[in-house]
């Protein structure tokens, strides 16, 4: 019985498990990281990726881990978590803990997993896309099948920078996806009032670039799509662009704390009737791939790794005062003092 | 280890020949420096030699150049990225401070950028106010980049090595006015000159005549004038702005117990101001006279020579500055 099921299932009941799971502990990880924020344990800027889940899991899912390079902006928890970084080196980054992926020296916006092919973590808006494309070059020149995933949002994607690199990218056919987030806003700025033309996706055709639009709350979709592009890019050696519809459901950071200077109330109830993770679920349970009680359990398990994860983290010491001078340069001391 | 005498220009381009040689991984990138062999022809000929995958022409975007530069070097490539002139560095100085100074530190140590970013850095001849700047100053001013600004051709071969090798983003200036200047050059392939160490160019024990980069010149012209009326001074090239090896510029003044700190940027918060400020600093016990400073005027830069002229610092300069402390 089980097998018949199978074959009308968007992926093996394993692989979706692992969707279901990779969505709920992104989705807990960042309330626990706005927890911490309200509890003073995080300072700073703190975005999380809360309803743009699928964006993590459909698109990690798809390529070769810890071969394939990954590169973002700020919203970056999900991205490391994804890509196997110890997820209590990532709590504890957050909260500026010397057991932090960079010892507190980069914090929620700047995180690093360079082992894990994971290159940031960005604070710049439109800022990191060249690099990404650098990362690109690198794989081309050095004749390797890798593939870059370039996350990049809405806003960002009227940044001078990206224009040039879309341009280098087409011109030189480098193997990068670069993933438009659309959520909709640029900070507290609707996409109708920051892009002439709001159909981001055209942004690539300009520059030969294959282009497309997708949607981002139904994350098999979302994972047959980017398996798809990834193929395309890792076979054709040629750039893509990929605007995913999605909605962030929380403010633009932690201290975005009024949201209805922006949106409505209504607007956000009804963005949320496509939570990806509800949506999920109805599928799980439409397929006979999960009940209820197994989902109470997932979610419990969930909750209290997440628990552990903050528990670790905040048992971290702040870094040592004389680690201030440290990785300045990878060769050189600086000089101390004021 | 023999010698041979060569240009500035054709030291930088044979340089660059050697490390691409040495390893694959060192390739060039930027604007006309390929088929067009570069707009000061210092990478003449190296598109024949080693094409296009190796010496990259790239369309007029230096944020981008600068940004595929600093992504291809996390991998662990070396890029040595030119500015057409290093004015247009101006574009890049997010990807420059925002981004490649900060990879090293923000990555807790996990990634380096070992990319050189090199170019006429100054006034050249007439290219007004917008090709003019001196940049070296604005880039010493940023912890995580090194910069250096090479007076002589066995300099820049020696600081140019080191920079490629170096793991670190290095912005390595060259005055235009020094590409035709020729000295004689270790033909050594190994030969590099490490970062923070200064160079005494001239001996002398009245007066430290502190500069970098064309200035030294202009320093040991005005050394020349000066011994005619029996002032003995001491130029210190000091070569590597950051990091700066002020062991060897506080060890002349501590015999002279005068400097004179002379450079070509602006006058006003240049790089000049912070050597002497850290003379005035350090050195307050040895000083006879007050530090003084010879810099640019705080103009943009005018077009018509002879106005253009009045802004660099030249002998006269020197000399009116060196007799008012001495």
């Amino acid at each position: 019985m089980a097998k018949q099921a199978e074959k009308h299932l968007a992926a093996s009941p394993a692989e979706l498990e692992t969707y279901y799971r990779e969505m709920l502990y992104i989705r807990h990880f960042e309330e626990k990281c706005n927890f911490a924020y309200r509890q003073g344990k995080a300072g700073g800027y703190l975005h999380v990726y809360i309803g743009m889940e699928p964006l993590a899991v459909g698109w990690l899912n798809s390529i070769r881990k810890g071969y394939d390079h990954v590169i973002t902006a700020y919203r970056d928890h999900g991205h490391a978590l994804l890509l196997g970084s110890d997820p209590v080196a990532v709590m504890a980054e957050i909260m500026g803990r010397s057991g932090g992926l960079s010892r507190g020296k980069g914090g929620s916006m700047h995180l690093y997993d360079i082992d894990k092919g994971f290159y940031g973590g960005w604070g710049i808006v439109g800022g990191h896309v060249a690099m990404g494309a650098g990362l690109a070059f690198s794989a081309k020149y050095r004749e390797e099948d890798r593939v870059v995933l370039c996350y990049l949002g809405d806003g960002a994607s009227n940044a001078g920078v990206w224009f040039e690199t879309l341009n280098m990218c087409g011109l030189w056919d480098l193997p990068i996806v670069f993933i438009i987030e659309n959520n909709e806003f640029a900070m507290g700025t609707r996409l109708e009032y920051h892009a002439a033309d709001t159909e981001l996706w055209k942004r690539g055709l300009p520059f030969d670039i294959k282009s497309e639009r997708i949607d981002g709350m139904d994350v098999l979709q979302q994972k047959v799509d980017a398996q798809r592009i990834i193929d395309y890019v890792r076979k054709e050696q040629k750039p893509y662009l990929v605007e995913v519809m999605t909605y962030r459901f929380a403010g633009h950071g932690a201290a975005d704390n009024d949201r209805q200077l922006y949106r409505t109330k209504e607007e956000e109830e009804h963005a949320m009737l496509r939570d990806p993770i509800k949506l999920l679920e109805k599928y799980l349970i439409q397929h006979n791939v999960m009940n209820h009680e197994k989902m109470e359990a997932i979610e419990e398990e969930i909750l209290k790794e997440v628990d552990r994860i903050y528990d670790e983290a905040d048992a971290s010491p702040f870094p040592d005062l004389p680690e201030v001078y440290d990785n300045v340069y990878s060769d050189m001391s600086v000089e101390e003092g004021h | 280890m023999a010698f041979a005498v060569a240009s500035y220009r054709d030291t930088v381009r044979q340089t660059l020949i050697e490390e691409m040689d040495r390893d694959q991984d060192v390739f060039l990138i930027g604007e006309d420096i390929g088929r067009y062999q570069g707009t000061f022809k210092v990478t003449a000929g190296l598109f024949d030699k080693y094409g296009a995958k190796r010496v990259v022409d790239t369309p007029i975007t230096e944020p981008g150049i600068v940004g595929i530069a600093t992504g291809a070097a996390m991998t662990g490539l070396r890029p040595v990225v030119e500015m057409m002139t290093m004015s247009f560095s101006i574009l890049a100085l997010d990807q420059i401070i925002n981004h490649a100074a900060k990879v090293h530190y923000m990555t807790g140590g996990q990634s380096t950028v070992p990319m050189v970013i090199r170019g006429p850095s100054g006034a050249a001849n007439q290219l007004s106010a917008q090709h003019s700047h001196s940049m070296e100053g604005w880039f010493a001013h940023c912890p995580g980049l090194k910069v250096v600004a090479p007076s002589t051709p066995a300099c820049a071969k020696g600081l140019l090595k080191t920079a490629i090798r170096d793991n670190n983003p290095v912005i390595f200036t060259e005055n235009p006015g020094l590409y035709g200047v020729k000295g004689e050059v270790p033909d050594d392939l190994d030969f590099t000159i490490p970062f923070g160490k200064a160079r005494i160019a001239r001996e002398g024990k009245d007066l430290s005549l502190v500069a970098y980069s064309r200035m030294v010149h202009v320093c040991l012209a005005a050394a020349e004038e000066l011994a005619k009326d029996g002032i003995d001074v001491e130029v210190v090239d000091v070569r590597s702005l950051l990091p700066m090896d002020t062991e060897t510029i506080y060890g002349s003044v501590a015999k002279t117990h005068r400097a004179v700190v002379v450079y070509e940027d602006w006058k006003s918060g240049g790089f000049g101001a912070e050597i002497a400020a850290r003379i005035g600093e350090d050195c307050f016990d040895d000083l006879d006279a007050p530090v003084g400073r010879v810099g640019g005027l705080n103009v943009p830069m005018p077009y018509t020579r002879i106005l253009e002229l009045e802004c660099i610092p030249n002998e006269k300069d020197v000399i009116a500055a060196v007799r008012k402390i001495s």
